[in-house]
């Protein structure tokens, strides 16, 4: 004789998973990480035989940041603010000024024959500097040359730099190399 | 017209809580998905920076952390007050970090072991003193992906 198995009572189930839920939302972080993404220069592998690159001073904009977190661009005081446009000034050059960097003739694919800046940013810190104000500095100078890219990306395909094609990208980057080196600190103010 | 019967004589029904469950469990999955469980305990305070022109981080796997931050209060007797550094749940030195990052690459895949990221977690009151050290003993290791992380403002 077939009994009947009895149900089994899931009136509880909601609180089971209640419990469940209860402790996921608590252990839940979900925060996106997000910084600014730098690429270390590697150790030269012989130092003696460190190729001492010779720069025009007018191809350099040299940026001082001392340790009361003052700038000094290029011999002038500046506020952090006014540095981005400064940066894209120094890279544009677009009176062809004497004090501000050469360009050469170069191909680039997709634009052909134009004049690329040989402009070089040259950034250099005390140790007693502020986290905070390296970064400000860093976010200025990436967001010159984002500027500078989405300008000349508006220009020839009228999208920003980041919806262009990675080949696109590529040529655009030629076109506006914006190198930054970071100079050993120095030990001016003590730690 | 008596669509909407005024008088309460018959007792309304009970709402069903049969599906109860399965919308409990709906969330449930989603969390249990979207969470990811915090690796270590920080020893360290660290509030970083704000910033514009971010980038996400992808692939957390291929992510490694130091922290830099002055120590929680509980710490500070033994630790100090200046900024110290945090790799995995221990504070440490400089002079740790080409062990760390040794460490990090061994505990990846062979094939992953060059794509390693560090993300330096410096609070913003730090000086460039240590971030500076730091970034030397990473070009020693030649661990050259760097991200230093922050938070996005708002434009």
């Amino acid at each position: 004789m077939a009994r009947k198995t009895p149900e089994i009572n899931s009136s509880s189930m909601a609180d089971i998973a209640f419990l469940l839920l209860i402790f996921f939302l608590v252990t839940t972080t979900m925060d996106v990480d997000t910084g600014i993404y730098k690429k270390l220069p590697p150790i030269p592998e012989n130092e003696t035989q460190e190729p001492d690159v010779k720069v025009k001073k007018r191809n350099v904009l040299s940026i001082l940041v001392n340790r009361n977190n003052e700038l000094l661009v290029n011999g002038e005081v500046l506020s952090i603010s006014q540095l981005r446009d400064k940066t894209k000034e120094f890279f544009l050059n677009p009176a062809n000024k004497e004090n501000l960097p050469e360009k050469s003739l170069k191909t680039v694919p997709y634009f052909g024959d134009v004049m690329v800046s040989k402009g070089l940013i040259s950034l250099q810190n005390d140790r007693g500097t502020q986290y905070a104000t390296y970064i400000r500095v860093q976010d200025e100078l990436a967001a010159a040359s984002r500027e500078l890219k989405d300008e000349k990306a508006m220009q020839k395909w009228g999208k920003k730099y980041d919806e262009l094609t990675e080949d696109q990208q590529d040529a655009v980057r030629k076109y506006i190399p914006v190198q930054i080196s970071e100079a050993e600190p120095r030990n001016t103010g003590g730690k | 017209m008596s669509k909407f019967r005024k008088d309460g004589k018959k007792d309304l029904p009970a709402i069903s809580t049969a599906s109860l469950p399965d919308i409990v469990f709906m969330l449930l999955f989603f969390f249990m998905v979207a969470t990811t469980m915090r690796e270590v305990d920080l020893n360290v305070d660290i509030m970083v920076p704000e910033a514009k022109e971010v980038t996400k981080l992808e692939k957390k796997d291929l992510v490694s952390n130091i922290y830099v931050g002055v120590p929680m209060r509980k710490f500070q007797k033994t630790f100090g007050t200046e900024p110290r550094i945090q790799l995995n749940d221990q504070f440490a030195t400089v002079e740790d970090i080409q062990a760390f990052i040794a460490s990090e690459r061994e505990s990846r895949k062979e094939e992953l072991r060059n794509k390693l990221t560090t993300s330096l977690k410096v609070d913003q009151y730090t000086k460039m003193g240590i971030v500076t050290d730091i970034k030397q003993e990473l070009r020693k290791a030649s661990s050259l992906k760097l991200n230093y992380s922050t938070r996005q403002t708002a434009e």
